[in-house]
């Protein structure tokens, strides 16, 4: 990183050049065993002890390819909208480089697996922009290397680098888009939002976690400028693994940035990979791409042809659960709230917590309140995700049970969910041991009442005078006595009531 | 009939990671060129309606289980490695100083 890129403003370089995107997302499917041999995948095993003759590529050695890992490819195609092959080969790309002992990553080239599909994606503002999928074609993850020897592990100036092939041969599906044209100043949003709805997808699929932190979905942001009003494309910048969604944006950004500097200066674009750094948002050069044709691909001849039956596509078809933006309109429609609420709801990971709190019981406007309230600030102030607060969707629905019978105010009911969270127990084992039931005992609170009218004759009056609006101060002087442990409901009913005044 | 060239081969061997001597270079040219001659006799009496056959046996859909199966521990995964380091295969270098 010694060398700074110019760059221009992001308006000045949107006045004028036109971007153009090409997103490829690589998914580590969530398969017990590897793609081509039944070692675990499971994490956090110690280096090397989950590899076997296959994925370190021993001579002898057959592959044979895992079923859950062809069903998944295909349930991804299908929830893209695209065709799936009816006939399709696995291919060898090869290359020479320590985190492929094979030599050759097993991958599809020419025929895969599925292709010509979409994604809508939905953006901040509640806009749809389709996103045209080329493919989705399954393949193999590499090794994990570390360098040795230079600065802060680069492998620039390592001394040597030293290899863990369990991640080899994990299941990898990557997704390619079309060249995302047209999305103009919005398109890192546009990036963004896709890979956003890509790994909501995934999710609601079961395929895999998608979890970008733990490297499980990464996205390659190729990306280059044309002058408005030019058809044919720039040359392009393949900035590699970005591994945030804001990552994304970030990088599409810049490369708008640093293309336009470059471009206005009289410059080329190399075809190039880049790094993104984190630190800073900027990219910096990798190595010069090398030509396909370079990878030499040809036909595996170790793996058979996969041709998927119909039968089998359109059972897969079938079981396609609800698609995670069609869901999210359902929902917003059945809790009759705004497109920014639901992005919200969304943004803080309250959708699924909200869905089960309801399924337990509680009206929706109540599950909503409290999960993107008391609860999501709990999560904030914590730093925690919403759902690792020491709470259960079931448990909320029960403070709102108990509010619902009159048995809690909303007060009490947050003491409640404070206790639950300290670790104090279900919310009735709260209530019992906190002593938090709101005061029913109609004898006490009318003496509660009689004792607010007493001690606030002036307000008394205007309410007998038919100023019902004077009540809420007469129902806080009673709240205030009874610690809050009164049903503000009932107190306000027993003040009209005793002062003579219509509610 | 195609004709090989050195560069080509040069590149090849590059791609493979052989160190060719300038009288290899000749000599796998012509070699290749032979090679590539009798691939394009084939293709020849091959008509359209000739798929080009990459696998001889009829087979397709040729799937395994998801299931686990025990792996090699990790001292013989690396009992083949010239060279290790905290249980991870050790190579040299890969890139230079910038």
């Amino acid at each position: 990183m010694t060398v700074t890129d110019e760059l221009v403003s992001y308006e000045d370089a949107l006045a004028t050049y036109d971007p153009v995107m090409g997103l490829e997302v690589h998914v580590e499917l969530g398969t017990r065993t590897k793609m081509f041999c039944g070692c675990s995948t499971e994490l956090g095993a110690e280096p090397n002890s989950q590899t076997c003759p296959t994925c370190l590529g021993l001579p002898g050695s057959l592959p044979v390819v895992n079923a859950v890992g062809v069903e998944s490819a295909i349930k991804i195609g299908l929830a893209l909208n695209c065709d799936i092959a009816e006939w399709c080969r696995f291919a060898r790309k090869n290359y020479f480089y320590p985190d492929m002992p094979k030599n050759f990553q097993t991958s599809q080239y020419d025929e895969p697996i599925a292709f010509n599909g979409h994604l809508d994606v939905a953006l901040e503002d509640g806009e749809i922009f389709r996103v045209q999928i080329e493919r989705a074609h399954m393949e193999e993850d590499t090794g994990k290397s570390t360098h040795v020897g230079g600065a802060t592990g680069r492998i620039h100036g390592a001394s040597h680098s030293l290899l863990d092939y369990n991640r080899a041969g994990i299941p990898l599906i990557e997704i390619v888009t079309k060249p995302i044209e047209g999305a103009g100043a919005r398109s890192p949003e546009v990036a963004k939002a896709y890979v956003a709805e890509l790994r909501e997808l995934i999710r609601a699929l079961g395929v895999s976690d998608a979890r970008m932190e733990m490297g499980q979905m990464r996205c390659d942001v190729n990306l280059s400028l044309r002058p408005h009003g030019r058809e044919k494309f720039g040359t392009r910048s393949e900035t590699k693994n970005v591994n945030s969604l804001r990552s994304v944006e970030r990088a599409a950004r810049f490369e708008i940035q640093r293309h336009a500097a470059v471009l206005n200066g009289g410059g080329t674009i190399v075809q190039e990979t880049r790094h993104f750094h984190e630190e800073d948002g900027s990219t910096t050069s990798g190595r010069i791409k090398e030509e396909a044709e370079d990878y030499r691909y040809f036909p595996e001849p170790d793996l058979v042809p996969v041709a998927p039956a119909r039968a089998w596509v359109e059972e897969l078809r079938a079981g396609l659960p609800e698609l995670p933006r069609v869901r999210r309109e359902r929902l917003r429609t059945d809790w009759g709230i705004s497109d920014h609420e639901m992005q919200s709801a969304l943004n803080a990971g309250a959708i699924d917590l909200i869905v089960a709190t309801i399924e337990a019981g509680a009206p929706a406007d109540q599950a909503r309140k409290w999960w993107m309230g008391e609860l999501a600030r709990r999560s904030n102030e914590d730093g925690v995700e919403l759902a690792a607060l020491p709470i259960t969707s079931g448990q909320v629905a029960r403070v709102c049970a108990l509010v619902a019978d009159g048995k809690l105010n909303d007060k009490l009911a947050r003491q409640v969910i404070e206790g639950v969270l300290a670790g104090e127990g279900d919310p009735d084992a709260v209530v019992a041991g906190r002593g938090l039931a709101v005061v029913s005992d109609e004898g006490a609170l009318g003496t509660a009442v009689d004792e607010a009218i007493a001690g606030n004759p002036g307000i008394a009056d205007k309410i007998r005078s038919g100023k019902v609006a004077a009540a809420g101060a007469l129902v806080g002087a009673v709240m205030k006595a009874t610690r809050g442990q009164a049903d503000a409901g009932r107190v306000r009913e027993l003040i009209l009531e005793k002062l003579g005044a219509e509610g | 009939m195609p004709g090989i060239t050195r560069e080509e081969v040069a590149h090849l061997g590059r791609l493979s990671r052989l160190e060719l001597k300038d009288e290899e270079l000749d000599h796998f040219a012509g070699q290749l060129d032979a090679i590539i001659g009798a691939v394009a006799r084939v293709a020849e009496v091959a008509g359209e309606d000739v798929p080009p056959t990459s696998h001889p046996l009829p087979l397709t859909n040729v799937m395994r289980p998801d299931v686990v199966r025990p792996s090699l521990t990790p001292r013989q995964a690396l009992s083949g490695a010239p060279a290790q380091e905290q249980q991870r295969f050790k190579v040299p270098q890969i890139l230079g100083e910038d």
